[in-house]
């Protein structure tokens, strides 16, 4: 009622309880976090007024350290101070092109690699997680309160593995992730609220360790991606690589210890920052090994060095334009995003291929956490009715299955807008068959070894049939942050299975219990007992919710699916009495599972009536 | 709330016809995103994300599905009980299928000798008889009714499609 919410115009707007949520750029190189305060997004600094977290833990002797004070110790203890660890998410051995040139002890192991470190062997994942953790300390001494949700980051370009990775680090470290958003998106957000912007834009962002280009059609509130491509090993490391390769050439270094090495990688990203003003560069070092560097590194050697790295950045950007329909000249501006945007060749090859200079007047830095602030304020029901807009994203490459002969059947090309579902028909080739074997895979190559295998799973105990027979639905869900989950259902005898993709890239169960243990060793009990008074109200929550609906709607149900709601019920009762948080979400979890056809034939029963002239809230 | 019951056309609030206002569908898809977008449910109950994730699927396949026009074609014909594209009967006219294999052939000539120009331009013949056949099919399906020249036409264009694709792919490639 619009009429009584008149507010004197000078009054403050009207106190509501607004939740203490952030947005987080885990970055490859640095870490941010920010929030919305008084309407204003704002990055959150330390007590010394930095901004940027570097994006570095070091497993110390006691404890862990994480941003500038890991960093500080980096060269003289470089086994265990992990930098860059975005680039080892979701990937494993073979994935990293060069594994001599970091100094970790890798460990192999399924689908995603581990790093030995004297406290022991951690994973990409719990390693990001100590990064969260610092930067959610950071917000919650400032907002004055645990923070109740985060929008999360990732590269436009990140597949699932790497997506799902980056949320499973988000609730190790305790967030609750409200969504997973795509970087150049949230840089959108950030720029196109704040210019009130229309027309097709490119977001550039090249950043520490991936490269995106995403173009999006901003109207009426509305940001559309309408392509998105990348590398996601591609980054402003590369270039500090080709700056320390250059200075082991050029100053006949002999091979270098890890510390050394260290310490001329540190050196050769000094200089190639020092040289987006400067016309040239020193590098000097005193190795433990005792040689001397001591070099001057010239503008036009950097260019010459890095070419081909600026180069590779271009092909994504023709691609993403093509998949867009679109030319450069279509492009109304080009927003830069990252570090790495700073340097001037850059800078150059942008403005020469889309034909204008490119929009800086952002922090390249910060207005990724700046986008993520706003839309977790967003989503958390913060915003004001004038702050409505909505985004409409893509998934970045192609999902597909396993056929015959080792090829992959797209299932959801790439550039879909999300959320997406599809399904696919599928056969038995042998008389009595009784399981199939579902491989899922992503990528646009069409053999299946030349795409990321996601997962495999099997769908047993389908009914003896001859060949062709059987009629086997795999649908393939991928939700708003990018995520999938597939399902497998065998038509002519109902046989089900279905997953949510995460098994391949190694984390099992028995992983994620110890490492939220760990987690669990750092905390607090109040937290565990937070943790499980929590799950207690939403079991019985949905408890009180199913049985007053098994009540009301009896009629919905036949005698067999009203038995497997009342068993789940059994077994939420059982879990509720016990103080097992992790057991009792999986009861709530089973219940929910259990309730949702139930809960969709409702709906549909309500949307009838409301048709029908009656009145909804007392079906709901 | 959206109803699950309706086609995709109802969905919209748009006649069931191949003729189609793209900015009254573009409009309506954006208004209903702005109402069951998981975006805008973020804090609900588990339900009521449910709920949202399956609304916003069926928006966004509704309005794949009328976007195309190869891909409204085919579902214009679904609902009038006809699969466009049925595994068991692939026939195309012979003279059509003859005059695509004479294109490919030209056009994989061209790209063998880099022939930017002669790609652009078979490129621009094939968009141009896409056309032709959008305007034979908001005839047949729209005007006539005639479902089975409509089902002709929809082939082709989706032939037509596949050439056109190929051509790109072979630019993309030179590029």
């Amino acid at each position: 009622m619009a009429l009584f919410q008149i507010a004197e115009p000078d009054a403050p707007p009207q106190a509501r309880e607004r939740k203490r949520v952030v947005g987080i750029d885990l970055g490859t190189t640095n870490s941010l976090v920010a929030t919305v305060r008084n309407r204003i997004p704002v990055v959150l600094p330390d007590e010394e007024g930095r901004v940027l977290v570097p994006s570095i833990v070091r497993y110390a002797e006691h404890g862990v350290e994480v941003g500038y004070d890991a960093m500080a110790q980096q060269s003289r203890d470089p086994q265990n101070t992990i930098v860059s660890v975005k680039r080892f998410m979701g990937r494993g051995l073979a994935d990293v092109d060069d594994d001599r040139r970091f100094p970790y002890r890798f460990v192999e192991s399924p689908g995603m690699l581990k790093i030995t470190t004297r406290s022991g062997v951690k994973s990409p994942v719990e390693i990001s997680a100590a990064i969260l953790r610092a930067l959610a300390e950071r917000a919650e001494k400032q907002l004055g309160g645990p923070v109740e949700g985060a929008v999360v980051t990732v590269p436009a370009y990140f597949d699932d593995a790497q997506r799902q990775a980056t949320k499973d680090a988000a609730q190790l470290a305790g967030l609750n992730v409200l969504r997973l958003l795509n970087e150049p998106t949230a840089a959108a957000i950030a720029y196109g609220l704040e210019h009130a912007s229309e027309g097709v834009y490119a977001v550039y962002d090249l950043g520490g360790g991936t490269f995106d280009i995403s173009i999006l059609k901003l109207s009426r509130g509305v940001f559309e991606v309408l392509a998105t491509n990348g590398d996601s090993a591609l980054g402003g490391d590369d270039f500090d690589h080709r700056v320390f390769c250059w200075a082991i050439e050029t100053g006949k270094l002999p091979p270098l210890s890890p510390a050394d090495a260290r310490q001329l990688l540190v050196k050769s990203r000094e200089a190639k920052e020092m040289l987006t003003g400067h016309a040239s560069a020193p590098i000097v070092a005193h190795l433990a090994s005792g040689d001397e560097v001591n070099l001057d590194l010239k503008a036009e050697t950097f260019a010459d060095i890095t070419q081909t790295l600026v180069q590779k950045t271009m092909q994504p950007v023709r691609r993403a334009l093509r998949d867009a329909g679109l030319a450069p000249a279509d492009i109304k501006g080009v927003i830069l995003v990252g570090g790495a945007t700073r340097m001037p060749r850059v800078r150059r090859a942008v403005a020469e291929h889309f034909g204008q200079p490119p929009l800086t007047n952002l922090n390249p830095d910060e207005v990724v956490a700046l986008g993520a602030a706003m839309q977790a304020n967003a989503l958390a029901g913060n915003r004001d009715r004038d702050e409505d807009w909505l985004l409409l994203d893509v998934i970045p490459l192609s999902l597909g299955l396993e056929t015959m002969g080792g090829l992959s059947e797209k299932i959801i090309p790439r550039n879909s807008t999300i959320p997406i579902a599809r399904s696919q028909e599928f056969t038995t080739y042998k008389d009595g068959q009784s399981a199939t074997a579902i491989h899922v895979v992503q990528g646009e190559r069409e053999k299946v070894a030349d795409c990321r295998s996601l997962a495999r799973f099997e769908l047993r105990g389908i009914p003896p049939m001859v060949a062709g027979a059987a009629r086997i639905n795999v649908t393939f869900q991928v939700d708003a942050d990018g995520l999938l989950s597939v399902a497998a259902r065998e038509q002519v005898a109902g046989v089900e299975a279905s997953i949510v993709v995460k098994p391949s890239y190694g984390l099992s169960d028995e992983e994620i219990a110890r490492m939220l243990q760990d987690s669990f060793a750092h905390a607090t009990d109040d937290a565990a007992a937070r943790a499980l008074a929590e799950a207690q109200v939403e079991a019985d929550r949905i408890a009180d919710a199913t049985r007053a609906a098994l009540v009301a709607d009896e009629a919905l149900l036949d005698t067999a699916e009203r038995r497997v709601i009342e068993r789940a019920l059994e077994v939420l009762a059982g879990a509720r009495d016990g103080t097992d948080t992790q057991a009792l979400r999986a009861a709530v979890e089973a219940l929910n599972r259990a309730t949702a056809e139930f809960a969709e034939r409702r709906m549909d029963r309500s949307v009838k009536s409301a048709l029908s002239g009656k009145r909804i809230d007392t079906l709901v | 709330m959206i109803d699950p019951s309706g086609n995709h056309f109802e969905l919209f609030g748009l006649p069931a016809t191949f003729r189609i206002d793209a900015d009254a569908l573009d409009d309506a898809y954006r208004a209903l995103q702005a109402e069951v977008h998981p975006d805008r449910h973020a804090g609900g109950s588990d339900t009521d994300r449910r709920v949202a994730l399956q609304s916003s699927t069926r928006v966004n396949e509704a309005y794949q599905a009328l976007k195309d026009p190869i891909e409204r074609a085919r579902y214009l014909l679904a609902l009038r009980g006809i699969d466009a594209f049925d595994e068991t009967d692939t026939k195309l006219s012979l003279a059509f299928l003859e005059s695509q294999l004479e294109r490919r052939e030209k056009a994989a000539h061209a790209a063998d000798v880099d022939d930017i120009r002669a790609l652009d331009a078979i490129l621009a013949e094939v968009r141009g008889e896409m056309h032709k056949r959008q305007l034979e099919l908001a005839a047949l399906l729209d005007d006539a009714s005639a479902v089975d020249r409509a089902k002709a036409a929809v082939r082709e264009l989706r032939f037509l499609a596949k050439v056109a694709e190929d051509v790109g792919a072979m630019l993309a490639s030179l590029d």
